[in-house]
């Protein structure tokens, strides 16, 4: 299993080499925390040479830390860097409080791939919890590290991991006078940013393919907004609308052969669905009022919408066969742009509460709706795959920058760009 | 299917057409409508008719709206008067361009954007202005006047471009 991955992440490692355009990577922080996170020590992980130049045990940290579930102990606190279970002593790492231990070494196989052979053990219990082994190439060190951190979260949380996901976004950069439009994807950490079109028309809302392999967006490169759809790894594009009026909110059905979108060719932004086999678009609103911002429920039956149909916008729900409309959010005169959690329950949206525009949860069996953030201007969330987090867009000092929430509020950290304006996070599904 | 392109070319084609026809520049700031009043009083004075070109110079061709509001203000009458008269005795395509401000959601501000340039249009053409020579397009808030976070880069925003 972990071959077939790698060897997809293979093909993105080219990919990246090809594009050639690494700029600015995102860095994080994290503002704020879990009441009572779990202690865990991450020893450095041994190499057998220097060829290896990615600090395995840090990417690690760095991962666990940022879901805000964990409390690392700092390396220099350390009494002995283990990278063997045989040389383990538990009271070291009892002393410090740990809960847990990752233990690892690097080492160089026969055709110059690396293997990463690691162990979580158990401080309390006083014995290893699992043992495991990864490899890959060079390149694959850091995607190694993130299926390591993916292993141990699953392991300790019971929730899959999202260290190994990827993000798209779009940033916006004066230069001379203009604006020049970017979309990129990078890793779920801001790592390894990865250029994919550049622009000096706008980009707006990219989505991702249920398969982590297309990007669909709207482009105004021709003068007016298109939707395209565009493949990672080959880059290769397809205009998939050009009808006068808007053209946007593009959104994949659950099995990938559909996609939900916006046009107003007929006068008035409506929620259509196009067939992406035989290319064919289905009109499923009829209303004068605007409806926008389809983002599909997992049943692949029903979507969900933001509607101003009741004069102010809120989230409505749609049934695909039977165009019947419910409205689902009724706390608020503003509430838009639902990111639907993988249970298909809990949503994230904009709410507009005195003014101020955060990110709110709203739970769809209950009705509570929570605030998750503070900042103003907070838009665009983007729950991740794994459900126990989500990323949205805010402003700091005049910039957009991109932020990460945890869906209980208890964690959350930041990513700020080093250049322009970063806005509109994708997360992608999980990378098979 | 309509169009198979690869990333770089576009990017290069999309960068090279901007800069091609970059004429526009956004709207510095409020003092263009003090100059708009004093042309609303000179242009009657002109006759309607084989100048279009003066028309298109002096009236006004930024239109703004409240928040949240897609309704023409009263102000704005007098000028698209003027652009109406001006399309009926030389017609020729113009663009609207709706725009608003940053807050609220992006596809939204899209639909919001383009109610906007719509209102504009049906002024236009009760004024007598033939429909196809309109054309609406929203940029929502893709592309700002004034990139402050405050009430009066918001008010300078929310607009309709004449083209």
């Amino acid at each position: 299993m972990v071959n077939s991955v790698l060897n997809k992440l293979q093909i993105g490692v080219v990919c990246l080499a090809l594009s050639g355009v690494v700029w600015g990577e995102l860095v994080i922080r994290v503002t704020q925390g879990n009441d009572t996170p779990t202690k865990i020590s991450v020893a450095p992980f041994s190499r057998v040479d220097d060829s290896v130049l990615e600090d395995v045990a840090r990417i690690i940290e760095a991962d666990l830390q940022r879901s805000g579930l964990f409390a690392l102990t700092p390396r220099e606190d350390m009494l002995s860097y283990p990278s063997m279970v045989k040389d383990v002593y538990y009271r070291d790492w009892r002393l410090l409080g740990s809960e847990y231990l990752v233990v690892g070494k690097i080492m160089r196989l026969k055709d110059n791939r690396y293997a990463i052979d690691f162990s979580l053990l158990s401080v309390t219990a006083q014995k290893s919890v699992f043992r495991h082994r990864v490899t890959g190439s060079a390149k694959q060190i850091r995607d190694l590290s993130h299926l390591i951190s993916d292993k141990i979260y699953r392991e300790i949380t019971g929730i899959s991991g999202i260290f190994s996901t990827r993000i798209a976004y779009v940033t916006a950069t004066q230069a001379a006078n203009r604006t020049i439009y970017r979309l990129h994807v990078a890793d779920a950490d801001g790592a390894r940013e990865q250029l994919m079109l550049e622009s000096a028309e706008p980009i707006m809302s990219p989505a991702w393919s249920p398969d982590a392999k297309e990007l669909a967006y709207v482009s105004f490169e021709t003068g007016r907004p298109a939707i395209f759809r565009q493949n990672l790894q080959t880059g290769e594009r397809q205009q998939l609308t050009n009808f006068s009026g808007l053209n946007g909110a593009p959104a994949w059905s659950p099995d990938g052969t559909h996609m939900a979108l916006v046009l107003s060719k007929d006068g008035n932004p409506e929620i259509y669905n196009l067939n992406l086999q035989n290319m064919k678009f289905t009109r499923l609103t009829r209303h004068f009022s605007i409806d926008t911002e389809p983002t599909w429920m997992p049943d692949g039956e029903n979507l969900l919408f933001t509607s101003d149909r009741g004069g102010t916008p809120q989230i409505y729900k749609l049934n695909i066969a039977t165009k019947g409309t419910e409205r689902l959010t009724f706390t608020g005169n503003y509430n838009a742009r639902a990111s639907l959690a993988p249970d298909g329950r809990t949503l994230a949206m904009v709410h507009r509460e005195s003014g101020v525009f955060h990110i709110a949860s709203f739970d769809l069996l209950t009705g509570r709706l929570s605030e998750l953030t503070q900042t103003r201007l907070d838009e665009s969330p983007s729950v991740a795959p794994n459900g126990a987090m989500l990323m949205y867009a805010t402003k700091q000092d005049g910039r957009g920058v991109l932020a990460a929430v945890a869906l209980d509020a208890g964690v959350k950290y930041m990513l700020p760009a080093r250049d322009g304006d970063v806005r509109e996070p994708a997360w992608s599904p999980f990378i098979r | 299917m309509k169009n198979k392109l690869n990333t770089l070319s576009v990017a290069t084609i999309a960068v090279a057409l901007s800069l091609a026809g970059c004429s526009s520049t956004p709207v510095e700031d409020n003092t263009t409508s003090i100059d708009n009043t004093e042309v609303a009083e000179a242009v009657p004075a002109t006759p309607v008719e084989e100048t279009p070109m003066a028309t298109k110079i002096t009236a006004e061709t930024v239109f703004y709206f409240d928040f949240d509001k897609a309704t023409l203000r009263p102000e704005s009458r007098e000028a698209l008067m003027q652009h109406a008269a001006a399309l009926q005795s030389s017609p020729r395509n113009v663009r609207l361009e709706g725009h608003g401000d940053e807050r609220g959601t992006r596809e939204y501000n899209m639909a919001l954007g383009e109610r906007r340039a719509k209102a504009v249009k049906e002024f236009l053409i009760m004024q007598g202005v033939s429909t196809g020579l309109v054309e609406v397009i929203s940029y929502g808030e893709e592309r700002a006047a004034s990139f402050g976070s405050n009430d009066n880069s918001w008010a300078m925003n929310r607009r309709v471009e004449l083209k």
